[in-house]
């Protein structure tokens, strides 16, 4: 870590614990009610903003330099990718029946 | 190697003894080592090539039994791909040249370097014992359900070789990596780096994120066959066909790692024999990072008969055509380098122009094995066979020995003879296209690949591909023994024999331990002929100005 980076507060940890912990009792009550496939959703939604916090507060990346964060950015976006094309064969397998 | 008379210390004569060499962080000795080990197996995996060639000059199975062809050919592969070619460039002539390329003394990590090659090595012992106790018949590939529940070879031990094999890769593209970002000389920017310096680090960023995934395959093969762990096998509750994307979705971007530094050097070769500042230079170190990054969307191309949808295919098919897209703005900038170049026929270029020949070749073929029709026609025949070896021997081996001719004189400080040195390129371009076009015809008749035995109407073909292949044998023995004699016989070499451009050649040859006896600083664009030839003007002018009185 280099010197210039400010150095996050340990108040801010202490929100974003709370923060984590509201949040995943938000899933455990969001999986009691039937929203159809968009249970689905609604817990992809939470874990991603929890990801998103712990990414940015807990790992630094928020005060991190651009190279940090054009690699974080790019490590997602190509689990995006490899995702996308392996879910092209496993959607499409049925589609000659 | 014989000591210089003048007396002066380089890294060759620094230090003597077998502790000197086994314990060394020298990045220039280090690469060394991996010359002689990689050299080993080579030699191993040339053998097996010219057993199966033997076999198949004749249509019936008369040489060896189909158990032992099939061992045959799974040991080429492994040895060549895994001990030969994955290591070749970047840990023989990447480790020598890129601290020099860029300015540096060594390596980021000279530690971690020496422990890859010590940890490439125990790999390789591995691979040896499982060969000398019987070897592995699943082909290279290691495909289940063979690998895990009908092969009764020795898998594991060679699985585990390789395993241990791709930790020294990761190692080095780490090292490389941190290299290049960190340690360039001042004033060398990312774009007036050496393109060699740009294909290695694409070559790192796979090897890096590529050779994970091909651990974490091998060891659950490893965890299926030893424990019974449902993964693979259906009995098991696991999926066969799963281990396929597993595979080449390292196995595929593996090939980059061999062709790309290949890349870099005939950028290097070209540049210095056309003496002419490469066309497109932005473009050819970006197409190394775009061959890099579509490398790993390609897997699925090898799926096309394995299960796949065929919807996907068509979406493989067309990512596997966009490959053809960076690698052929590479070709064509090296061409139009040439135009209006002034050309010299030195040897490292003859290399350097059959490469670009044989690549071409090879990446048109890969354009029609990733069309879906021609794939299913020619999948798993000698069609394949033949364009994999366009890139990987057409292509990578040719870059090679290329880059070994074109540094040899840096790296020993002995000049090679010239005429053999020439002679060795045409035979090994002659032997290599007898021995290979041929298989892209029989291919297309219909021979399958990995079968000992074959109709008699594909005798003349195969003939034909065997007696290529013995030519091809000598072409790379001539170089062997030239090479070996040159270290004590050869013309001591100058500092920049060829007046080539680049960091390195501003050094002495052999280099001292550490490099350069002063960090050098540079001032201009990479492959500036031009400007490089007026400085030299001006100085000339200068001088003579300084002596003239008044």
């Amino acid at each position: 870590m280099s010197d210039h980076e400010q150095v996050t507060g340990v108040g801010a940890y202490v929100v974003v614990f709370l923060a984590l912990m509201v949040l995943t009792s938000l899933t455990v009550g969001a999986a009691f009610v039937d929203l159809g496939p968009f249970n689905d959703v609604v817990a992809l939604a939470i874990a991603f903003t929890k990801a998103t916090l712990v990414v940015l507060i807990f790992m630094h990346v928020r005060h991190a330099s651009r190279l940090t964060k054009i690699t974080v950015v790019a490590g997602f976006l190509w689990l995006l990718i490899l995702f996308g094309i392996t879910l092209t064969d496993y959607f499409s397998r049925g589609f000659l029946g | 190697m014989s000591a210089e008379p003048t007396g002066r210390t380089h890294y060759l004569n620094a230090d003597y003894g077998v502790k000197s060499w086994l314990l060394t962080i020298d990045h220039k000795r280090i690469a060394i080592l991996y010359l002689i080990s990689i050299t080993v197996f080579f030699a191993l995996g040339g053998l097996m090539a010219v057993l199966m060639r033997l076999e198949l000059a004749t249509p019936v199975g008369d040489m060896v039994q189909p158990d032992t062809y099939n061992r045959l050919f799974t040991m080429h592969g492994v040895l060549m791909v895994f001990f030969f070619l994955l290591p070749s460039i970047p840990a023989v002539l990447g480790n020598f040249l890129l601290p020099l390329m860029i300015g540096a003394k060594d390596l980021a990590f000279p530690k971690i370097n020496l422990a890859s090659w010590y940890i490439y090595s125990i790999g390789g012992l591995f691979t040896l014992w499982s060969m000398l106790h019987g070897g592995v018949d699943t082909g290279w590939t290691f495909y289940t359900p063979f690998s895990t529940a009908f092969s009764n070879t020795y898998v594991i031990s060679t699985a585990v070789g390789v395993f241990i094999t791709g930790f020294s890769s990761i190692l080095t593209g780490l090292n490389f990596i941190v290299t290049i970002h960190r340690m360039r000389a001042p004033g060398l920017t990312w774009f007036r780096l050496p393109l060699f310096v740009w294909a290695h680090y694409a070559t790192s960023l796979v090897m890096v994120l590529g050779t994970p995934v091909l651990a974490i395959t091998i060891f659950l093969l490893g965890l299926e066959r030893l424990f019974h762990i449902g993964i693979f096998d259906p009995a098991l509750g696991g999926d066969p066909v799963l281990f396929q994307p597993m595979g080449w979705v390292y196995s595929h971007p593996a090939v980059y790692i061999l062709v790309l530094p290949s890349m870099g050097v005939v950028s290097e070769i070209v540049t210095a024999f056309s003496r002419k500042r490469i066309f497109g230079y932005k473009f050819v170190a970006y197409a190394s990072v775009a061959i890099a990054v579509l490398g790993f969307l390609v897997w699925g191309h090898h799926m096309f008969v394995s299960s796949q949808s065929p919807y996907a295919g068509v979406i493989f098919s067309f990512l596997s055509m966009l490959v053809a897209v960076p690698s052929a703005i590479k070709v064509f900038n090296w061409t139009a380098t040439l135009y209006e170049g002034s050309i010299s026929w030195d040897t490292p270029m003859l290399y350097a122009l059959g490469f670009i020949g044989l690549f071409t070749i090879g990446g048109l073929t890969g354009v029609m094995l990733a069309t879906l029709g021609i794939d299913i026609h020619v999948h798993d025949t000698y069609f394949v066979v033949a364009h994999f070896h366009y890139i990987m021997v057409g292509g990578a081996l040719m870059g090679y020995l290329g880059g070994m001719h074109f540094w040899w004189p840096k790296i020993t400080g002995r000049m090679y003879p010239i005429f053999w040195s020439k002679l060795s390129a045409l035979v090994i371009f002659i032997g290599f296209n007898l021995t290979f076009l041929p298989q892209f015809l029989l291919g297309y008749l219909g021979m399958p690949r990995r079968y000992h035995a074959y109709p008699e109407d594909f005798q003349v073909l195969n003939v034909m591909s065997s007696a290529g292949a013995s030519i091809l044998g000598i072409g790379y023995l001539i170089p062997l023994v030239y090479f070996i004699w040159s270290m004590r016989y050869g013309k001591r070499a100058e500092d920049n024999p060829w007046d080539a451009f680049g960091l390195e050649w501003e050094t002495s040859s052999p280099p001292p331990t550490h490099n350069f006896l002063e960090t050098p600083t540079v001032s201009l664009e990479a492959y500036d002929y031009a400007d490089r030839e007026e400085k030299r003007r001006a100085a000339e002018v200068s001088a003579s100005g300084a002596v003239e009185p008044g």
